[in-house]
C-alpha cells in the first residue's frame, strides 16, 4: 500500500483493529458497554472486547435486524451496547431497525460498520458499504463519524461511548497510514485541519485524509498550496470549520469513499450553498458499484487516489 | 408520592420484612405497586377499557379499535391482575415489569390501562392523536416515560424485549418483559430471529404473547400468510408455549400463572382472540368482522358504548 508515503507517514494499523482494541481497552471505564454481534464479530473486531468481557459480549446470529433491536432493548435498560456488523450489512438489512427502534426513540446504541468502501478488496461488490454514509446521515441526531487512522480511532471510540445519543462509527478493513500522534486531541464534531495551505482546501475523511495528504504533496510541487481538512464527523458537522476554509482558501476539493450523492461532498456543499459559496470539485467512487480486486488497483480504477484529487484540485482553481 | 393516590394500597409479603426496602437501591428491592383485582373487577376494568378504546378512537377520526379489542383481556390481566410491578411516580424505576407493544396499531388498548394506573389523566386519552398529544397514533416512547418501545414497523419489538430480558439477567433484576405481537405481525422474519436469540440465552425472564385475531390489513391471517399453528413452531424454537383462549380473562390468568412459573426458557402465550371482541354486535351489522384500522362512527359507538355499559 503506497497511501501516505508521498507524505512521509508510516503504515499503521487498520481502523477496525484499532476500534477493537480501543473497546477493551475501554471495557472497565465504562462498564456498561456490552457488545452485540451478528456473527462476524472477529472480522468487526468487537471479539477483542468480548474474549476479555465474555459476560458482556452477545453473538446472536446473523440476523442483523434482530441485532440492533436487542441492542435498543439495552440500551433502554441502561446499557451501553455496541452493535457491530459489516457496514454494508449492519446500515442496508438493518435500516428499518435502526430507524425505529435507535433513531426515533434516540437511544444511547454505538452502531460500527466494519468493511467499509471499496478498499475492502477481494471480496467485491456485495460486501462494500458505499452507500452508508448517505443513509445514517439521513437520520435525525445520529452523529456519524468516519476515522482516519488508529490513533484517531482511540479517541473517536472514547468519544464515541461519552456522547449521549446515536452514533454510527465506519471503519475500514485495511491497514492505514498512521496520520495523528497518540497525543492528538479529537473531538465528535470538530474537524481537524492537518496542513495549512492558501489555494484551496481538501475536506477528506476515513482513508481519503492520508491520500489527500499525498495529493497536498504533489500540488505544492506544481506550485498549488492546500489545506487539508480531517472531516471525521459528518453528522454533526462542523459548519465553522467549513466556512472558515472556504473564507481563508476560496476553494474546495471533497474526497470520500463513497457515492457521490449523500455523504460528505453533499454535506458539505449544503453548507457551503447556504453559508459561503465557493468553486467545489468532489472525488468519489462515481455512481457505480465497484468489483473484486486488490484494493490499492480499486482505487486507482474508481478514482481515489493522489493523482485524481491532484486534478480536481487544478480544476477548482481554475474555475 | 402518595402511593395511595395511585391505588398502592398492597405490598407484596415479602416485602413487608423490610417497610424501607422502596428506598433501597437494592436488587431485591419489588414492590407490587397495584392490588390484583378480583376476577369480577378483572372484568369490569375490561369493559371500562373497552370504553375508553371505543371513546378515543372515535373521537380521533381514526385509528384501530378492534386491533385493541381483542387485546383487552390480556392487557387487564396484566397491569390490574397483579403480574405487572411498576410504579407510575417512576417510570423509568429498573426493576419494574416491562410490556412492550409491538403491534404498536393497537395502542389504544395500551393508552386505556396506562391511565387507569395513574400514569395521565384519563381525560387526556380525547387528546389521542391530535396535534401535541403525547398520545400518538403509534407508541412513542419519547412522548412518554410508561411507553417501553416505539414501535409501529411490525416485528420489532420482540428484539427489543430481548434486550431488556438480558439487560435485567445481566443486573440481577427479577423484572419480567412481556411482549405482545399480532398474528399477522408473525410474518416478519425478524419476530424469528428474536425468537431463536431468547432461547440462546434461555430468557425465562420474557414472555411472549401473540394476540392471534385471525385478521390482518387485507383479511384473514390464515389466507393472507398462512404461519399458524403458533404453538409447535415456537415450540420447535426451544420456548415453553401455551394456547389458549384469550378473550377468557380466567385462561389468561392461568396462562400467566403458568409462564411466570417457568424458569428455564422464555415463554410464549397463543393467545387465540377475536377482533374487535366485546363489542361484535355492533360490528357484525356491518358486514366486516375484521373492521381493521377504522374508528367506530358515532352512532356505532353510542350502540358499542351502550353494550359495554356496567
Amino acid at each position: 500500500m503506497t497511501i501516505g508515503q508521498a507524505a512521509g507517514l508510516k503504515l499503521g494499523k487498520a481502523v477496525r483493529d484499532a476500534f477493537g482494541t480501543a473497546l477493551k481497552e475501554l471495557g472497565n471505564e465504562f462498564p456498561t458497554v456490552v457488545t452485540v454481534d451478528g456473527d462476524v464479530g472477529n472480522s468487526t473486531r468487537t471479539e477483542v472486547f468480548a474474549k476479555a468481557f465474555p459476560e458482556r459480549g452477545f453473538n446472536v446470529g446473523i440476523a442483523e435486524s434482530n441485532m440492533v433491536g436487542v441492542a435498543a432493548g439495552l440500551a433502554a435498560a441502561g446499557k451501553i451496547p455496541v452493535v457491530s456488523s459489516f457496514a454494508a450489512f449492519l446500515t442496508c438489512n438493518a435500516y428499518d431497525q435502526i430507524r425505529m427502534c435507535v433513531a426515533y426513540p434516540h437511544l444511547n446504541v454505538k452502531m460500527v460498520g466494519s468493511h467499509a468502501g471499496i478498499s475492502i478488496g477481494e471480496d467485491g461488490a456485495s460486501q462494500m458499504a458505499i452507500e452508508d454514509i448517505a443513509l445514517m446521515s439521513a437520520l435525525p441526531g445520529v452523529a456519524v463519524v468516519v476515522p482516519a487512522d488508529a490513533p484517531s480511532t482511540k479517541h473517536l471510540v472514547k468519544g464515541m461511548l461519552e456522547h449521549h445519543g446515536p452514533v454510527y462509527l465506519r471503519c475500514g478493513r485495511i491497514d492505514v497510514p498512521e496520520i495523528y500522534g497518540p497525543d492528538s486531541v479529537l473531538t465528535i464534531g470538530k474537524a481537524n485541519q492537518l496542513r495549512d495551505g492558501k489555494n484551496l482546501t481538501i475536506i477528506a475523511n476515513g482513508l481519503m485524509v492520508g491520500i489527500a495528504l499525498d495529493a497536498a504533496v504533489a500540488l505544492e510541487a506544481k506550485g498549488i498550496s492546500a489545506r487539508v481538512l480531517d472531516l471525521h464527523t459528518v453528522s454533526p458537522i462542523d459548519q465553522e470549520a467549513i466556512v472558515k476554509a472556504v473564507k481563508e482558501t476560496g476553494r474546495l476539493v471533497v474526497a470520500e469513499e463513497h457515492l457521490p450523492h449523500g455523504g460528505v461532498g453533499s454535506a458539505v456543499a449544503s453548507v457551503t450553498a447556504q453559508l459561503a459559496p465557493c468553486p467545489i470539485e468532489f472525488v468519489n467512487i462515481g455512481n457505480t458499484y465497484a468489483e473484486s480486486g486488490d484494493p490499492e488497483g480499486l482505487l486507482k480504477k474508481y478514482g481515489l487516489t493522489a493523482e485524481a484529487i491532484v486534478a480536481a484540485a487544478e480544476k477548482v482553481c481554475s474555475r | 408520592m402518595n402511593l395511595w393516590r395511585h391505588g398502592v394500597h398492597w405490598l407484596r409479603e415479602d416485602l413487608l420484612l423490610n417497610k424501607f426496602s422502596r428506598r433501597l437501591p437494592s436488587k431485591e428491592y419489588r414492590v407490587a405497586i397495584f392490588k390484583p383485582l378480583s376476577l369480577d373487577e378483572m372484568k369490569a376494568k375490561t369493559k371500562v377499557l373497552r370504553r375508553h378504546i371505543v371513546r378515543m378512537t372515535t373521537e380521533a377520526g381514526s385509528g384501530h379499535p378492534s386491533s385493541s379489542m381483542s387485546a383487552v383481556e390480556m392487557v387487564t390481566a396484566l397491569f390490574f391482575g397483579g403480574f405487572m410491578q411498576h410504579d407510575p411516580a417512576q417510570p423509568r424505576w429498573n426493576n419494574r415489569d416491562r410490556f412492550i407493544l409491538s403491534k404498536g396499531h393497537a395502542v389504544p388498548v395500551l393508552y386505556a390501562a396506562l391511565a387507569e394506573c395513574g400514569y395521565f389523566p384519563v381525560e387526556e386519552l380525547m387528546t389521542l392523536r391530535k396535534l401535541g398529544s403525547r398520545l400518538e397514533g403509534h407508541p412513542n416512547m419519547k412522548r412518554l416515560d410508561c411507553i417501553e418501545a416505539s414501535t409501529g414497523s411490525l416485528g420489532q419489538g420482540l428484539s427489543v424485549g430481548v434486550g431488556h430480558a438480558l439487560a435485567c439477567h445481566m443486573d440481577g433484576l427479577s423484572a419480567h418483559t412481556y411482549v405482545m405481537l399480532g398474528d399477522g405481525e408473525m410474518g416478519e422474519g425478524q419476530v424469528w430471529e428474536a425468537l431463536a436469540s431468547a432461547e440462546k440465552y434461555k430468557l425465562a425472564n420474557l414472555t411472549a404473547i401473540v394476540d392471534q385475531n385471525g385478521y390482518q390489513q387485507t383479511g384473514a391471517t390464515k389466507d393472507v400468510l398462512k404461519l399458524t399453528e403458533f404453538q409447535p413452531k415456537i415450540e420447535s424454537f426451544g420456548w415453553h408455549v401455551q394456547t389458549i383462549n384469550g378473550n377468557d380473562i380466567e385462561q389468561v390468568i392461568a396462562a400467566l400463572t403458568i409462564a411466570r412459573s417457568i424458569k428455564d426458557r422464555p415463554t410464549a402465550i397463543v393467545s387465540k382472540t377475536q377482533k374487535g371482541f366485546g363489542i361484535l354486535p355492533v360490528l357484525a351489522p356491518t358486514g366486516d368482522l375484521n373492521y381493521h384500522g377504522k374508528p367506530l362512527s358515532k352512532e356505532l359507538a353510542e350502540k358499542a358504548l351502550a353494550l359495554l355499559a356496567d
